[in-house]
């Protein structure tokens, strides 16, 4: 035992990190991209002599990576980003000013979005904005408008336009050239009112005479101009390595909605290198190394590379010169259409119009509400993210109460322990401490401390790190659904209602499939036990994220298998994300799928445990088959089975993974449970952190009460039993 | 009759594979051929190993092969996590099994608060902690996490397994003379081993399909853990789905053998050998 112990001490001290020093630049970049950058890097590293460490995080945690390594010296020199989150990333202190010079070659108005107040924060690498590529097979000439495509000649099947239809981020182009903004620039939430209503009476008109197919996802865009089923697509230049070599296509600017009209005009990203701060007094002292970094990447040279090899819209004016780019079609028109577009408002509200957008232009294009009220519930959404913190408090009290309490609890351990029965009680205790110490130590320190820590952020409010304390009141408002409709939309207690069912529906399918499965694996005489078994596991297997996003795709309108198997049998397909009824169903499926196994294989091991003998007594005494079940099996699972049974409730009452990547809340947060719904509040409504804990400690209160009621139940049952009614 | 009924049971078994298989096959099909939609019968037209090899032959500059050390970093996180939890949980659950003892209770209570938490909160706290430490980017602080996140449940899950375990067991042997340490490690930890099993395959799993705190405490590519590797693969504009889905059929790969290995402790009458002994 000791040696095994030395020898993985051993093996994890050698994964130490021992090197010195050099620049550490992140960036969230895949494929030629990535590549490109990588050789822009050791191009500077042989001018320079410095040494660069790239790292490429995983877009889904690049926030929290950097929020937390950043602040403790941990994070990157560099790192590039979209300018629409400079905001954030200044109000969260995790940026340093570019004060060194900045080469003449990039342009102001590729400055300017990185710009806040007096200060220069980083210099733009590359520009993306949408543009409509076309099929040149199916359509030869450059349509005049948007609606001209609808008019084209198309052979059968196939859509004239495929784009994102929900996504505001794309829509926004259309609402722009009507003279409509998706946040004004005092930063009051702008999808309504005229503009926002003939863009979406369009899109709705244009999903229902099929000129664009419905519920259209990144993906199904990719997937139908990719196949030749779409004549022309809205995206932005991260389509073109995913499309096929045999396909013939180009790319033009972003048309007019109707002829004659302004063209489409889309939002603008600059994608730039910021110099990340450094804590006082841990200063690293390579700020003009860093410096010279940047401007490399973003200069004349370093711009080259990433055009030629990573086909990027490069700002630098410069490196446009170079024949190989100023004749690349591509590259060309995308740099045209850039120039046409609209940067995207740096302000922290920017971010939270899409949710609501997306929500309100649902209501229109799947539930088939009038716009006007469709847009009216974004707006009120969005005034529900966006609403102010509650008023700070004075802690005192707070910290009073608690002292106090903690007094009393001294006390109160004093008095017991000067009990001479406790004391003999304790001193009998001893030994087995012993046993559990090492235990409880490690999971106070690594477990319970950090949740605590946790739990304490709930009385708290604010937006990021901007905290301040609050007392009770995001309890108040949770509890008492911030003033509104305490059954309406978005309540806790409907969210409640939603999570209790879900978990209830999902416990009784996993152990009736599990026990089931087990009783019928564990037959003597059953062939191929061993395959069946391994064939069954495979749902626990496969990790969850990836399951999960098959199953949604199983679940898609136009493309899933579910629906494939229902217009096989002569059904209509199913919009299963559009009710309610349909998208829980589609969670509940999932997570069946994905939770039977442990059931199974937990009872299984329980099963093994029986002793044969019992049944051969039982046999011999000429008992049934289904005797035999209900007098040893059943009663011998049910104690290895319980903590099963408890835990399998409290996890799926938190099951994040499955409602978030199957459904995502759809319809309308309606199938959002208590979990998610956290989650939400913590990342997709604005950081309310404090709000977002205090959901959590929520749902940690019902299910300690919860399973002190089942344990309180289960004993009063146990005491009730006649003595020798079982086996 | 008996024929039929062979039959029945079979027929049943072959559905619920069939439903298990069904998403898995999505999967793979995906992975074979990212660039058609897998249909009702998810099979691929025409199957390439591209985005397989893609993923699984990356080098960095240097020419090493990255996703094979990473594989190795995952491995070496998830069996030593099972290894920690386990033997943190093993002697916590005996006792808890065994002795009465003061604030038994209260800890059991404690034990299972923890599962009802959820986790995300704490990720700000333990990187803090982590880094106060000094394991922060390093496999050894990620182990530590993992398996004290997993002993609650082994805890639980163990001390069920030693309940089932008539205490007259260990009685016969410490009457023989055997102190209460020898009873448990050479009477009783043998009897448990199905349960121990399935502990231990349950704590690799927490460890082996984690991201967000890994992808959150790991700064260096080597050290990276399989699912931050594989997250990488979807970006903010463009997901790369065949190559994330045919991470997805190597990552499962471990845990499938790691179950087919793990199936001889789950069978057989252990129990049944240790009470006639």
């Amino acid at each position: 035992m000791t040696r095994a112990l030395a020898a993985l001490a051993l093996v994890l001290a050698s994964a130490l990190p021992a090197r010195a020093e050099p620049i550490r630049l992140w960036h969230a970049y895949g494929g030629a991209e990535e590549a490109a950058l990588r050789e822009a890097v050791r191009e500077f590293e042989r001018r320079t002599g410095e040494e660069v460490d790239l790292l490429a995080v995983a877009f889904g945690a690049y926030l929290a990576k950097l929020e937390s390594a950043i602040p403790t010296g941990r994070g990157p020199d560099v790192f590039i980003d979209a300018h629409e989150r400079l905001t954030t990333y200044v109000d969260a202190g995790l940026l340093r000013p570019i004060t060194g010079d900045v080469p003449d070659s990039l342009p102001p108005e590729s400055l300017a979005p990185l710009r806040q107040g007096d200060a220069l924060y980083g210099l733009p690498l590359s520009l993306k904005c949408a543009a409509l590529y076309l099929n040149t097979d199916l359509l030869p000439e450059t349509p005049e408008s948007l609606d001209a495509l609808a008019r084209a000649q198309l052979p059968e099947g196939t859509f004239p336009l495929v784009m994102e239809a929900e996504n505001g981020y794309y829509v926004a182009a259309i609402l722009h050239s009507l003279g409509g903004q998706l946040l004004t620039d005092e930063g009051e939430y702008g999808f309504e009112g005229e503009a926002a209503e003939r863009t979406a009476s369009w899109l709705a008109a244009r999903v229902s005479d099929r000129t664009i197919p419905d519920e259209a996802t990144g993906e199904l865009v990719q997937r139908l101009f990719a196949s030749g089923d779409a004549a022309a697509a809205i995206s932005g230049p991260w389509l073109a390595p995913d499309l096929p070599e045999g396909l013939h296509w180009r790319v033009v600017p972003l048309p007019p909605l109707q002829d004659g009209g302004e063209p489409l005009e889309p939002f603008l990203t600059v994608e730039a290198a910021f110099a990340a701060s450094q804590p006082e007094g841990d200063e690293r002292g390579n700020a003009e190394a860093v410096e010279a970094l940047i401007r490399f990447l973003a200069g004349t040279s370093g711009s080259r590379i990433r055009a030629t090899v990573g086909r990027q819209i490069v700002a630098d004016e410069e490196a446009w010169g170079d024949s190989r780019l100023g004749h690349d079609e591509f590259l060309t028109t995308f740099r045209r259409a850039a120039s046409r577009a609209r940067p995207m408002p740096t302000h922290p509200r920017m971010r939270m119009t899409f949710v609501p957008v997306q929500r309100a232009l649902r209501r229109v294009l799947r539930s088939g509400a009038p716009p006007a009220e469709a847009l009216a519930t974004g707006s009120r959404d969005f005034a529900d993210d966006t609403r102010p913190p509650p008023a700070e408090r004075d802690p005192m009290p707070l910290l009073l109460v608690f002292g106090l309490l903690m007094l009393a609890l001294v006390g109160w351990w004093i008095h017991k322990a000067r009990d001479p029965a406790v004391r003999l009680a304790i001193k009998h205790s001893i030994p087995a401490y012993k046993w559990v110490a090492h235990a409880f130590l490690a999971v106070a320190v690594l477990v319970i401390v950090p949740l605590l820590v946790g739990a304490a952020v709930s009385l708290f409010a604010g937006r990021g790190r901007d905290l301040h304390y609050v007392g009770l009141a995001n309890y108040a408002d949770i509890l008492t659904a911030r003033g509104g409709d305490l059954l309406g939309d978005r309540s806790f207690y409907i969210v409640l209602l939603v999570t209790v069912l879900w978990t209830v529906l999902n416990l009784l399918l996993h152990l009736g499939i599990g026990v089931a499965l087990a009783l019928l694996l564990n037959r003597p005489k059953l062939r191929f036990k061993g395959p069946y078994r391994v064939l069954l596991i495979l749902p626990w297997a496969v990790p969850s994220y990836v399951t999960a996003l098959a199953w949604k795709g199983m679940f898609h309108r136009q493309l899933g298998a579910v629906n494939a198997v229902i217009e096989s049998l002569g059904g209509d397909p199913v919009s299963w994300f559009a009710h309610f009824g349909t998208a829980f169903t589609a969670n509940l499926a999932t997570n069946v799928w994905l939770g039977f196994p442990f059931m199974m294989v937990v009872t299984l091991g329980a099963l093994s445990s029986i002793p044969d003998d019992l049944y051969e007594a039982a046999a011999v005494d000429g008992a049934t088959r289904w005797q035999r079940f209900r007098r040893i099996t059943a009663p011998l699972l049910v104690p290895s089975l319980a903590p099963a049974v408890v835990m399998g409730a409290v996890w799926t009452f938190n099951m994040f993974n499955v409602v978030f990547l199957v459904s995502g809340g759809e319809p309308g947060g309606s199938t959002e449970i208590l979990v998610s719904e956290a989650y939400r509040w913590a990342f997709t409504r604005g950081q309310l952190y404090g709000y977002a804990a205090a959901y959590a400690v929520l749902i940690f209160l019902i299910l300690a009460l919860w399973t002190r009621a089942t344990v309180w139940v289960g004993t009063r049952s146990k005491r009730r039993a006649p003595v020798g009614a079982t086996t | 009759m008996k024929v039929l009924k062979s039959l029945g049971v079979h027929a049943i078994i072959l559905s619920a594979v069939a439903f298990a298989l069904y998403p898995v096959l999505w999967v793979v099909s995906l992975a074979l051929s990212p660039n058609e939609p897998p249909g009702a019968i998810p099979w691929p037209s025409d199957p390439s190993l591209d985005a397989l090899s893609e993923v699984v032959l990356r080098q960095d500059d240097e020419g090493t092969y990255l996703f094979l050390m990473q594989t190795g970093a995952s491995l070496l996180v998830a069996f030593a996590t099972a290894f920690v939890a386990i033997l943190i949980a093993t002697p916590a659950a005996y006792a808890l099994s065994r002795f009465r003892f003061v604030g038994k209770d209260a800890s059991l209570s404690a034990l299972l608060a923890t599962q009802m938490f959820p986790g995300v909160a704490a990720a700000i706290p333990l990187y803090l902690l982590l880094d106060a430490i000094g394991l922060i980017d390093h496999l050894g602080g990620l182990v530590l996490v993992y398996a004290t996140t997993a002993v609650p449940f082994a805890i639980f899950q163990l001390r069920g397994a030693f309940d089932g375990i008539p205490r007259d067991l260990e009685e016969a042997a410490m009457v023989d003379g055997a102190t209460r340490l020898q009873a448990f490690r050479l009477v009783v930890l043998p009897t448990v081993r199905p349960a121990l099993a399935v502990t231990a395959l349950f704590a690799f799993m927490t460890a082996w399909n984690e991201f967000i705190l890994a992808a959150t405490f790991l700064s260096r590519e080597e050290i990276f853990t399989l699912p931050v590797v594989l997250q990488r693969y979807v970006g903010e504009h463009r997901a790369q789905w065949g190559h994330f889905a045919a991470g997805a059929i190597v990552v499962s790969v471990p845990v499938m053998a790691l179950f087919y290995w793990l199936q001889r402790h789950l069978v057989g009458g252990l129990t049944a050998g240790g009470v006639k002994g």
